[in-house]
């Protein structure tokens, strides 16, 4: 329990087995316990096996799949088009990005593409939804902290998130904005107005978070050097989105590989260096901040035209594989569809960033204390329901 | 001899002896003391109801919600409704739990919680007995509860309760001690008479404040300021409250040391910790804050400030009856609120006739004290919402760190400074 590298993997095979009692001065002994399934902290129901030395975390190990719905094998037996609002489910904080990923990536392997305004739409509202997720995160990872107060705030602003959503498609939640070829709905009136009066309600709304966080002295005690990742160790391990662009690692789909409309608009990817809690935790504000940005200067000169590409009435997408991914408030999502010609796909594979970031949890929290994994669960913004799928 | 009995229990209300111990007759002695319990009892279960429905209202309105709206007019009988789910409820005592230290634990809590209120000076009579250690009792019967929580953690037989009952354990013996040294400061205050000689009595204290014209808090300016803000850091630490409410951390323990308790069990420990910081604010009320005395004694003196002083008690409590009958015009319509309605201008009305039975001479003589007290007491109160509504949580190295290292050396510091400033001014 000296070295916290990542280069020795042998070291993560048998750390859960008790050692031996120090037979030293009193029989002591270490401590296993379980954290979740049902666990205020765990968002969802997760488990996380502890081995403690009385407060200090020797080790974790997390036990997933109670949320498991089979969502990739689902999708072997629907159409293109049926399974659409499977992929809602899976992050269901972010379904319109999770809807956005899975219509690119049919389109691409459809060789079609979304005409400009449907871009636009799409792009708003995946800004917007990178709104809601990340104040549900600032919300819960508060609470988690221990501040309550915060998760009121964030949630009564990010309900004018959803009533915009609602206003657009329907639903709040699982919303299917999206289909393949661009839009199934044409903005509502007041769309734009709705959408800059937001831009006007939350801009400061946030600086209000930030009032009541940023310069906490509890807070910054909380989250500073809790739960550091070195860039390195983020990319060995895969991890995407705010927890690698804390470490230092300028990487951003939406500038390094630009879908949807994102090619056109001016924003900046904000990083940290330290990697630590508090770190990623300015650099989600300063993506809401961009968010906001993106929208402002989205809504200012949304294209008119269509907002559905010629798509056929049924899908039969030629034989090959595509593999697709787009920026999601929590890291990278991908989709790997493969296609063998007929109505339904062969396989499809998801990257959830949820699944691919919470394997840093065991190397973030090791000899930190049992706080300090309920700080890096909340950072590291996981959703159960895209980690088991 | 009944009849003798009876005298001694009626001289005593007229003699105006301080306390029921110091009455003429043994008998009399315990009757009174008997009456100061309930009364104390009573008041402080009132006062503990009270508490839990203002904590979920002023916090529901700090995090822009209404709090409870359905059991009575303004969820006034939530308390009630709530009082009433948890008797009863099933009481679980879990199979691998040492059922009697498990049966022990909770009444540990709660009889420590209450015992303390023996010396608390409701007023120069008011006050079950004024003990010559008095100070001192309440500190050392109040720190006893950490045991009945050590206890409750141990015995329940399960993780989360045990790492409860150790933070606690930790966390409340580390910051006894802070407390101790800012307690001594203000002790060490009392002895600056021509005689010179200080008191550990509660009523004592306060009536050397009165003696020496100034609240502790700004005697030494600012040294009783320090040790008042460190007895405030201390206290909150020890009820176990936000920030420091670690050995129930919600998001961690789920409910630390109590986690497998429930119904009536788990009442009584929410009763204990809310006694408790009755309790702690008393004993800051009494130590810096001029305990039963009205506000700006010397400022604003006088026969006819002291009439309007006197007059206060009676006001608020009208205040408070105004208020009621404001929201009773602003009651739903609907037949249904018919019921609710009445019942909050009824609550109104209890409180106004309250009110205006306050401004009876005698009884506004009587209760004065017990008035100025109980608001310097519910300002800490309200504080304690506050905290709980504004901070995030320590963590368990960051709390011993605030207590050892910057509160512990502050606190030797001001008790050095106070008694080097109480021999030369």
């Amino acid at each position: 329990m000296t070295d916290q590298t990542t280069t020795d993997p042998r070291r993560y095979l048998s750390h859960l087995e008790l050692g031996e009692p120090d037979k030293t001065f009193l029989d002591t002994n270490e401590l296993v316990i379980n954290m979740g399934p049902q666990h205020p902290a765990t968002h969802g129901v997760l488990r996380v096996i502890l081995k403690l030395d009385g407060e200090k975390v020797l080790g974790t190990e997390c036990v997933i799949g109670y949320l498991h719905r089979g969502v990739e094998k689902i999708a072997e037996h629907r159409t293109y088009t049926m399974f659409n609002p499977y992929v809602d489910r899976m992050d269901y904080v972010a379904a319109v990005s999770n809807g956005l990923g899975y219509c690119e990536a049919v389109e691409k392997l459809l060789n079609v593409q979304a005409p400009p305004r449907a871009n636009y739409i799409r792009v708003i509202l995946a800004e917007l939804n990178r709104l809601a997720s990340h104040m549900l995160w600032l919300g819960t990872h508060a609470l988690d902290i221990g501040a309550i107060t915060p998760l009121f705030y964030t949630f009564r602003d990010r309900e004018e998130v959803l009533k915009i959503f609602e206003k657009y498609c329907g639903a709040r939640l699982t919303t299917h904005a999206f289909r393949i070829g661009g839009c199934l709905y044409e903005t509502y009136d007041g769309f734009e107005d709705d959408v800059k009066k937001f831009h006007k309600f939350v801009t400061p709304k946030i600086d209000e978070y930030e009032e009541l966080l940023t310069t906490n002295r509890i807070w910054v005690e909380r989250t500073k050097g809790v739960g550091s990742i070195s860039a390195k160790d983020c990319i060995a391990l895969g991890v995407t989105g705010p927890v690698l662009r804390a470490s230092g690692v300028k990487w951003d789909l939406r500038k390094a590989q630009p879908y949807a409309a994102y090619s056109e608009f001016d924003f900046e990817i904000p990083t940290c260096e330290n990697g630590d809690t508090y770190d990623r935790y300015l650099v989600r504000m300063q993506e809401m901040r961009q968010s906001l940005r993106i929208i402002e200067q989205a809504v200012g000169k949304i294209p008119d035209g269509p907002i559905m590409a010629k798509v056929p009435k049924v899908m039969k997408p030629p034989v090959g594989e595509i593999y697709h991914s787009i920026e999601a408030p929590k890291g990278e999502l991908g989709y790997f569809i493969v296609s063998d010609g007929s109505t339904q796909p062969y396989r499809v594979r998801v990257r959830p960033p949820s699944f691919v970031n919470l394997q840093a949890l065991d190397l973030m929290v090791r000899g930190q204390l049992v706080a300090d994994v309920i700080a890096v669960i909340g950072t590291l913004d996981i959703v159960l329901g895209e980690v088991d799928r | 001899m009944l009849a003798s009995m009876f005298d001694g229990i009626k001289a005593y209300l007229f003699s105006g002896k301080s306390t029921p111990g110091q009455a003429d007759s043994i008998p009399a002695s315990l009757f009174w003391a008997l009456v100061y319990i309930l009364l104390i009892f009573l008041g402080l279960s009132i006062a503990v109801i009270a508490m839990n429905w203002l904590e979920r209202k002023i916090l529901a309105h700090m995090q822009v919600r209404l709090g409870p709206m359905r059991v009575g007019p303004h969820g006034l009988l939530q308390p009630i409704a709530d009082a009433l789910k948890l008797l009863i409820k099933e009481d679980i005592t879990p199979a691998a739990a040492d059922k009697w230290v498990f049966w022990l634990a909770p009444l540990m809590v709660v009889i420590t919680a209450f015992t303390v209120f023996i010396v608390v000076p409701f007023g120069p009579a008011h006050a079950v007995t004024d003990m010559n250690i008095g100070i001192l009792f309440m500190l050392g019967v109040s720190s006893l509860s950490v045991l009945g929580i050590v206890m409750a953690g141990w015995a329940s037989n399960s993780h989360y309760p045990l790492m409860g009952a150790l933070r606690s354990s930790a966390q409340m013996v580390s910051y006894e001690i802070a407390m101790g040294l800012a307690v001594v400061s203000a002790v060490l205050m009392t002895s600056l008479n021509d005689k010179g000689t200080g008191t550990l009595s509660m009523i004592g204290i306060v009536q050397a404040q009165a003696a020496q014209h100034v609240w502790f808090v700004f005697k030494f300016f600012p040294l009783g300021l320090i040790a008042f803000f460190i007895f405030a850091v201390a206290m909150v630490a020890e009820t176990n409250r936000a920030p420091f409410d670690l050995p129930e951390a919600e998001s961690e323990l789920t409910a630390g040391f109590h986690t497998e308790y429930s119904g009536f069990r788990w009442s009584l420990f929410f009763l204990a910790e809310y006694s408790a910081m009755i309790a702690v604010s008393s004993i800051a009320v009494t130590l810096w804050l001029g305990g039963w005395l009205r506000p700006f004694t010397d400022w604003l003196s006088g026969d006819t400030w002291d009439m309007v002083f006197a007059l206060i008690p009676g006001l608020s409590l009208l205040f408070l009856a105004g208020m009621c009958f404001y929201s009773t015009t602003r009651m739903p319509k609907h037949p249904s609120f018919r019921i609710q309605t009445a019942g909050l201008a009824g609550f109104g009305v209890v409180l106004a006739a309250a009110g205006v039975l306050l401004f009876v001479p005698p009884v506004r003589a009587w209760v004065q004290d017990i008035f100025w007290f109980s608001a310097k007491v519910a300002v800490f109160m309200y504080l304690y919402i506050w905290y709980r509504g504004t901070f995030p949580r320590y963590r368990f190295d960051q709390l011993m760190k605030v207590g050892w290292k910057i509160l512990l050396p502050i606190g030797i510091g001001v008790l050095v400074l106070t008694a080097i400033a109480g021999v030369f001014f």
